[in-house]
């Protein structure tokens, strides 16, 4: 909280950077704050700030508090707020852009659940360009620590069993599993992809 | 007016009337008992072939009067229209068999109710005559006074010389163009909704100039208003003393506003020279001549601005105005894209508790607003002080529920508007002698200069209805004023826009220029359009009591100089208030006297005391309480066989003559229905519910002095759509009367 005593408040510099930066961030302006998407979010009850009230953090110039928050990342994309909101903001599309933004400056929380689920998913996919569900499993039970994934392995040990006797589940997979043809072209792909990104970014 | 008087009755047989009605013996009671000749029935009396019967008799047999036995006297208007005789109609159907069952016990009370009215119709037909209209060859005054030269006078002008009409612009200051000319661009109303509009003045001032109907006095102020719509006088002085007296019509006032005055806000440091209200930021606008705007106190280039909506306004706190003034959102929302539109990364923040964008392109503003970048947000100022590098302002953001101090380069408060109306007639009527403490309302206590100086006994300006604003019902009769010629159009009226303003002084000028050809054709105004029955007043039984003079509530009763009620029947709409004042009945109409009802509620037949057949007669005001009990009717709403209804123009014109025959007669009950009256009053006539209710609260001495019980005579307010509850109170009625026993006043 200290150093928010010197950033000056309700000036529009947090606003303009979500604008350039966040997708769909342009939107935020629009928001008239009528709390219809906080009201309409299954979610909302367990939001540190839910979407209206995060607009208008962003508005007051909260940049620190917005970005490092945990709000974003609760998003399930189920989209009742976007149906909803009168006067037309994508909200999903922003909630996930802003928390994608946050990412991208090392501020989004480290311990957030969705956080980490996402970085593994990503991780996950990039290596071979398939989702392999072994790994992304097994990586999940141990995301807490060795104990904490052992007792979730024995708890959905039938469930596994179920899933290998219907040939659900190749355990081969955990040698490497499958991927697309063309991985180095893929990874290539990513990378340019990243490159135009960092160069927007920077600009 | 015919010599002689005919009366001819027709009664109709439609509508089922024949299947539940004797209309033989409504003849004989006609021709009986109403000495009607000619009486005749027909099947279908509003089709054509009824209606030709009847113009034909008016010829053949020369009748000066009608009786129309048929439905309600609100149904079938423009069949039973006959300008040369008096009208007069028993209603059988609303007031009949719609509210009575269809059966056999029922029958002999049903017929009892119908026979009633037509003695009723017979005896009003006998005691009325036909208006004769405007006799004398007048030809009122064609031309306008447009009080005020803001956007909303000169707006009038423009539009009453499109009509043909001229028009005469007094305005006090040395130009044109009021508060809308001090404004450097105006709020955008069409797509895209960020083009701002320049004020346009100059544009409408240069047409006015090339207008040949139009005058323009500058520098000038009303200084006496004398007469009635059709011939007003007025004179006109300008600030160097010279006066002319000219003679107008009609009379629009657009008198405008001030600005509330934002020093008594201490709370919001008003001394600071970087806080300013609405009007001195479009001053330092104009002053930046499209450059960058500049602070008043350093002269820095503005870079942070905020707005404070609700500066002084819907506050309950004393010296505050409690109202909302409707224009200073958008007002704000544009002058903060004035700074957006400059250079987009000026902070501009509004802040507001509730945003309100009136008018159709209101809420595309506050989008177009948001999108130039402005921030909004939803917090409550409450304080401004002195800051390092400008005011520093106190507020608490109610979104995000904080506090927070903040500096700005700018701070901009959003006053409200208060009307220039003049002087308050009924706070000075009120008002304790000169020198004691002043009314609490700011409004009141400035002193002010009176704006029309109206020589009417009633006071120098029209009356005011609520917070200072002239209007007489914002809902139901925009413009009108309680003063007949006279109709205030623009912020003087409610508070509201330049746009409203535009379309409001369209409306007051075409309600002056109507009042100028009713004045012509002996036609009252709004209410009773259209009527052209006026008082007459017998002077020799005057007794100057000075009743009708002070009760009327349109001042259209001057005093003469021998100090008798002087009538000006142009600025009279109808009411009958003055006729129901008046202790010694000397005022009547042609169409509506103390007779035509007195008699018509003696013609009823009053059966015995032993017949067990009670009678209750309500007076109900024709504005609501007799549409109410029609729609009731239609609705098959029935209620008690006893009751007979007499419509009056309003509860004001209720004569306690009246009561005093009818218990005399051997009324059992009396039930009046008037309008809602007080300050969410609904009367067409403002006071005259209001009034009535004061003379009925004393009629219970009366009832004592006649050892009658109290219980007899109730007074109620009745609305339109009271359509169970009239009948219900009716009822009621039937059934206190069966309580407390039959009225000994049978003969």
């Amino acid at each position: 909280m200290s150093n928010t005593a010197m950033v000056e408040k309700y000036r529009s510099n947090f606003l303009k950077e979500v604008a350039e930066n966040v997708e769909e961030g342009e939107w935020v302006r629009m928001c008239m704050q009528c709390g219809v998407c906080s009201g309409s979010c299954p979610m909302g009850p367990h939001w540190e700030h839910p979407p209206q009230e995060l607009f208008m953090m962003i508005r007051a110039n909260k940049r620190e508090e917005v970005l490092s928050s945990s709000s974003m990342w609760m998003c399930t994309s189920c989209y009742n707020c976007i149906a909803r909101c009168p006067r037309e903001l994508p909200i999903t599309h922003i909630m996930h852009g802003l928390a994608h933004y946050a990412k991208r400056l090392g501020l989004a929380p480290k311990e957030n659940p969705t956080n980490k689920f996402s970085q593994r998913f990503w991780d996950n996919l990039t290596k071979t360009g398939r989702v392999n569900e072994l790994k992304l499993g097994l990586s999940l039970y141990f995301m807490n620590g060795f104990v904490e994934g052992i007792k979730t392995a024995l708890k959905m040990k039938d469930v596994g069993m179920g899933m290998l006797k219907t040939g659900r589940m190749n355990p081969l997979e955990i040698l490497g599993g499958h991927g697309v043809k063309d991985k180095s072209g893929f990874q290539a792909m990513l990378k340019k992809a990243q490159e135009l990104e960092a160069a927007r970014v920077d600009k | 007016m015919a010599a002689v008087k005919k009366i001819g009755a027709y009664i109709c047989k439609g509508c089922g009337l024949d299947d539940r009605l004797d209309c033989g013996q409504l003849e004989t009671v006609a021709t009986r008992e109403g000495k009607a000749s000619p009486c005749k029935s027909h099947d279908f009396l509003c089709s054509q072939a009824g209606v030709d019967m009847i113009a034909e008799d008016i010829k053949s047999e020369e009748l000066t009067h009608v009786v129309i036995a048929a439905c309600s006297r609100r149904a079938k208007t423009e069949a039973f229209n006959f300008e040369t005789v008096a009208i007069s109609r028993a209603n059988l159907r609303e007031g009949v068999i719609w509210v009575r069952p269809d059966t056999d016990e029922a029958r002999e009370t049903t017929q009892e109710m119908a026979d009633d009215y037509v003695r009723m119709a017979c005896a009003e037909a006998k005691f009325t005559t036909q208006p004769p209209g405007n006799t004398e060859d007048k030809t009122a005054c064609r031309h306008l006074l447009v009080v005020g030269g803001g956007i909303t006078g000169m707006t009038a002008a423009l539009e009453a010389a499109k009509a043909g009409y001229a028009a005469t612009i007094v305005e006090k200051s040395a130009q044109l163009g009021g508060v809308v000319g001090q404004l450097s661009k105006r709020i955008a109303t069409t797509a895209p909704f960020t083009e701002l509009p320049d004020n346009g003045v100059a544009a409408m001032a240069a047409e006015i100039a090339a207008n040949d109907k139009i005058t323009v006095h500058l520098n000038s102020t009303v200084t006496r208003t004398s007469g009635a719509p059709g011939r007003f006088a007025a004179d006109i002085s300008t600030e160097s003393g010279s006066t002319v007296t000219e003679n107008f019509g009609a009379i629009v006032q657009a008198s405008g506003f001030k600005p509330y005055d934002m020093g008594q806000l201490s709370e919001f440091n008003p001394d600071n020279a970087d806080v300013v209200d609405q009007m001195g930021l479009e001053a330092l606008v104009k002053e930046a001549n499209g450059g960058a705007i500049k602070r008043p106190s350093d002269g820095k280039e503005i870079r942070s601005v905020a707005f404070i909506q609700c500066a002084g306004q819907r506050s309950q706190k004393e010296g505050h105005l409690s109202y909302c003034s409707g224009h200073c959102c958008q007002t704000s929302i544009k002058q903060a894209m004035y700074f957006k539109q400059l250079d987009s990364d000026i902070d501009a923040v509004v802040m507001f508790t509730d945003l309100r964008t009136p008018g159709a392109g209101g809420e595309n503003f506050y989008r177009a607003g948001q999108d130039s970048g402005v921030t909004f947000t939803k917090s409550v100022a409450s304080e401004i002080s002195a800051g390092d590098s400008g005011p520093k302002v106190k507020f608490d953001d109610l979104l995000l529920n904080e506090n927070v101090e903040q500096e700005f380069d700018l701070v901009v408060l959003a006053t409200g508007m208060v009307p220039n109306s003049g002087v308050d007639i009924e706070a000075e009527a009120a008002a304790p002698a000169e020198g004691e403490a002043a009314d609490s309302d700011v409004v009141a206590s400035v002193p002010v200069e009176s704006i029309l100086n109206l020589d009417y006994r009633q006071g120098a300006d029209v009356p005011q209805l609520v917070h200072g604003f002239t209007d007489s019902h914002f809902i139901c009769f925009p413009y009108e004023t309680r003063r007949t010629g006279i109709y205030t159009a623009g912020p003087v009226r409610r508070p509201m826009d330049a746009v409203q303003a535009m379309d409001d002084a369209a409306g007051a000028a075409m309600k002056a220029i109507q009042a100028i050809e009713n004045a012509n054709l002996g036609r009252a105004a709004h209410p009773r359009s259209g009527d052209l029955s006026y008082p007459l007043f017998r002077k020799e039984g005057c007794t100057q009591c000075k009743r009708c003079t002070v009760e009327c509530p349109f001042g259209a009763i001057n005093e003469d100089e021998d100090r008798y009620p002087e009538f000006n029947e142009e600025r009279c709409r109808r009411c009958g208030t003055c006729m129901g004042a008046c202790p010694v009945r000397v005022i009547s109409f042609d169409n509506y006297s103390i007779d035509t009802v007195g008699q018509a509620l003696k013609a009823v037949d009053i059966p015995d005391e032993f017949d067990e057949k009670p009678r209750t007669l309500v007076l109900a005001c024709e504005n609501d309480a007799y549409p109410a009990l029609d729609m009731a009717a239609m609705n098959r709403v029935e209620y008690s066989a006893f009751t007979r209804i007499i419509p009056v123009r309003c509860l004001g014109s209720v004569n306690t003559i009246w009561l005093t025959d009818a218990l005399n007669s051997g009324y059992d009950g009396i039930i009046l229905m008037g309008c809602k009256k007080g300050e969410e009053y609904q009367c067409h006539f403002v006071k005259g519910s209001e009034i009535a209710h004061i003379r009925m609260s004393k009629i219970d001495d009366t009832l004592q002095q006649l050892n009658l019980e109290t219980e007899r005579v109730e007074v109620y307010e009745i609305a339109i759509t009271d359509v169970e509850r009239a009948p219900k109170l009716i009822n009621d009625m039937a059934e206190t009367i069966e309580k407390i026993g039959m009225s000994p006043f049978k003969f």
